[in-house]
């Protein structure tokens, strides 16, 4: 029973009563809800809107980052990682070594996420033997790999199709595609920051393409830099158009979505007024008022730091990423959050929080004791079923 | 939870809110059932009666810690060294004196001096420290726990009264509220057994406050207290603070609560995450009605978590700490700069304010903002 109350007196009423109900906000309502002088009443509506979701539930993945390599022809603006051919400090990590690491994870990881750059030379035959060798050896793994950008380079360096690639690394195990690269659709702020990458009309394609072979994907926003804050809500918008569009085709859609706060050290992108604790709080809450038709909402800890990714727990989040180790893009960038977290501390943690853990997969099925637990169904949700 | 104790925890936020005071059993309930949100609202309609204006204080000070020499041995400090470690220091007037002229270039008001109890140093030490300093600086001195105070009178043979009277005298302005911990001594004698007991704390407090010194109070949760304990802490401040109101003295300025931080010590705890601390900062807020200002922890939360606790009830920044040792030997090194703390407060919606320790603000035109 929210305090409606509140929201009225801050001219929110008429969003509460929507949030309430399931019904999808406007642009305009967005608006509003980043101008609201009060951002934990913004907080408190997607707090409501999380729990009808998932109740108390806040997932957490057993999981590896492999970034295969840093050779990128991209060169985004807001990239510390990236290093051109032939640089010092370019690497490729062969597919034993990648292996290799993955093994001397201490716990099997349920989800394998990899992406690295869009070297010049890699072929698609290296990222299907790739594929097929961590899945021999890790066969309860997901393989959560790259970017829809990725895709697009693959597709251009072999001369054909992005959904021919999908298909190739499909039948070698590829099972979902991470949600980066989509930084921020705005054409003109994509200019300026990553005039390389695929536009945002190839990425929401490649996407859409992933859902109709049977794959799920995550969806990410870079935020905080150039963009404004209509370039936000247009991204949200341009997001939960594509998942209604994939959803009608019967696809899985997205599964994630996961909201990045630019990190300001080590760029080339100037940012006059850097984002502050309470600006990644509203984004995150907006973020889940928004998107009313993807499940899950991700605190990446690596960007937010440990204490942040618990307070977002209440203003929208239901997963706390994993036992990231090895995590290099976010930390060159001046993260300046731990580097892993073990299952038992992010168990405690999340007990500490008064929430329930709940240890998932890729595709947020849950996993191992928490397996009693359904997984929520990936359609429209009905609030009233729950909380 | 049940519709009758949603509804319980709806009316008593609505009239705590409303700056109803709030029962033992109410504080509980609210502490057990009080969703985040709502907990957090309530607090900040109280803080916004108590300072309608959208102002947020901090002082710019630094924390000299005189020495680390210390027979306490609290099974959570990482600071402290016993007599005679060769990792032990005490710092000459010199030396303080250097830190305090730094400070006051700084655009500093005041220091924050603390220290261990150090088994060799007599009480004339003190006091030839605070008439050094004050008669070689335009400075505000914010000295002494109680704990060191109850030190001083066991060495001295004086009373703790006489103590604070002979400190005043030689030039101590006010004391902070550190040492608390938690002022229950079942949980004293567990993790602090060398301190004084929490009778005493809270007696050298009023009495403090009856000779016209200003304090603080702080609490340090999370360690080996229960939750009930915690509203204990909360109660015993409340109800000192009205015995020291009644005397017609100051009594104390703010609360501080921050949380235990493990790294170091000898004490094995889950780090509290940060909702567990803004729920105990908006209880805090919504208990002590007596008491003006809430400080919040920027030192053990980081800058985001306390900026968000401008939302629950915290109405100051604490201090910029120009130095800070204590709690980064236990394992947490945030740092803020002034212009950084003003940066996020302007954006929380507040208007940064330089204050002294007796939150009267420092007059925008004479504060010397450094980036």
């Amino acid at each position: 029973m929210p305090d409606l109350k509140r929201f009225e007196t801050l001219g929110l009423g008429g969003i509460a009563h929507k949030v309430q109900t399931g019904e999808r906000l406007s642009l305009d309502e967005g608006r509003a809800l980043f101008a609201c002088p009060d951002p934990t009443a913004v907080g408190a509506l997607a707090h409501l809107r999380r729990t009808a979701l998932h109740g108390s539930r806040t997932f957490y993945v057993v999981n590896r980052h492999i970034n295969y390599t840093n050779v990128c022809v991209n060169g985004c603006a807001f990239c510390a990682y990236q290093r051109s051919k032939g640089e010092a400090g370019g690497f490729e990590m062969s597919v034993a070594e990648a292996v290799e690491r993955l093994l001397a994870a201490p716990l099997p990881p349920r989800e394998v996420h990899i992406v690295g750059g869009c070297h010049p030379d890699l072929r698609l035959s290296f990222f299907v033997d790739l594929l097929s060798s961590v899945q021999k050896a890790l066969p309860e793994a997901t393989l959560k790999c790259f970017t829809a950008v990725e895709i697009a380079h693959f597709a251009h360096l072999e001369g054909i199709s992005t959904t021919q690639v999908l298909q190739t690394l499909k039948a070698a195990g590829l099972a979902m595609l991470p949600g980066g690269g989509a930084e921020i659709f705005a054409p003109e702020v994509r200019r300026r920051i990553c005039p390389r990458k695929s536009t945002a009309e190839e990425w929401l394609r490649i996407h859409g393409e992933a859902h109709e072979l049977g794959l799920a994907t995550n969806c990410t926003m870079l935020f905080g830099h150039l963009e404004s804050i209509d370039d936000r809500l247009d991204h949200l918008d341009r997001l939960r158009r594509q998942q209604d569009q994939s959803l009608q085709k019967g696809g899985n859609g997205f599964t994630c979505f996961i909201p990045l706060p630019f990190q300001t050290e080590n760029n080339a992108i100037k940012v006059e007024r850097p984002l502050t604790g309470l600006d990644e709080l509203r984004t995150i809450a907006v973020s889940r008022l928004m998107l009313d038709n993807i499940p899950h909402l991700k605190a990446y800890w690596v960007m937010l730091t440990v204490k942040q990714a618990q307070v977002a727990l209440f203003f929208g989040a239901d997963d706390l990423d994993g036992t990231v180790v090895e995590e290099k893009i976010g930390h060159m960038a001046g993260a300046t959050s731990e580097q892993g977290l073990t299952k038992a501390q992010l168990q405690d943690m999340i007990r500490g929080l008064g929430l329930t853990p709940i240890e998932r997969d890729a595709r947020f099925n849950p996993v191992g004791g928490d397996a009693r637990f359904n997984p929520i169904d990936n359609a429209r949700y009905n609030p009233m079923q729950e909380a | 939870m049940s519709q009758n104790i949603q509804r319980d925890v709806r009316r008593i936020l609505d009239e705590a809110a409303q700056g109803r005071r709030l029962t033992l059993d109410e504080a509980r309930l609210l502490q057990q059932e009080a969703p985040l949100h709502d907990l957090g609202h309530a607090a900040h309609c109280v803080r916004l009666r108590k300072h309608p204006e959208a102002v947020v204080t901090y002082v710019v000070d630094r924390n000299i810690n005189y020495s680390n020499v210390c027979v306490c041995a609290c099974r959570f400090c990482a600071y402290f060294r016993a007599p005679g470690h060769a990792e032990g220091f005490v710092l000459s007037f010199k030396e303080i004196g250097q830190k305090i002229t730094e400070t006051i270039a700084l655009g500093g008001t005041q220091i924050l001096m603390q220290g261990g109890h150090h088994p060799d140093l007599p009480l004339s030490w003190y006091e030839d420290m605070l008439r050094h300093i004050k008669a070689n600086f335009p400075i505000h001195v914010h000295a002494f726990s109680p704990p060191e105070i109850a030190h001083f009178a066991k060495i001295s043979g004086l009373t703790t009264a006489q103590v604070i009277q002979r400190l005043k005298a030689s030039g101590l302005d006010s004391i902070p509220g550190g040492g608390a911990e938690i002022l229950v001594d079942k949980v004293r004698r567990k993790v602090s057994p060398n301190k004084c007991p929490a009778g005493q704390w809270l007696g050298i407090m009023e009495e403090a406050h009856a000779l016209g010194l200003r304090t603080t109070a702080t609490m340090m949760f999370g360690h080996e207290e229960t939750l009930e304990e915690r509203l204990e802490h909360l109660f015993a401040v409340r109800a000192s603070q009205d015995r020291s109101l009644q005397k017609e003295g100051g009594g104390y300025t703010a609360f501080i609560p921050w949380t235990f931080q493990p790294d170091n010590t000898n004490i094995i705890a889950r780090p509290l995450t940060s909702p567990e601390y803004l729920r105990m900062l908006a209880l805090s807020r919504l208990v002590l009605d007596n008491v003006d200002n809430l400080q919040v922890s920027w030192v053990t939360m980081g800058p985001k978590i306390a900026q968000l606790a401008l939302y629950f009830g915290g109405n100051d920044f604490g201090s910029t700490m120009i130095e800070e040792n204590v709690v980064r030997a236990a394992g947490v090194s945030f740092r803020l700069s002034q212009g950084e703390i003003d940066t996020l407060v302007r954006a929380a919606g507040f208007e940064p304010r330089q204050r002294r320790m007796d939150y009267t603000l420092v007059p925008a035109d004479t504060r010397t903002a450094k980036a």
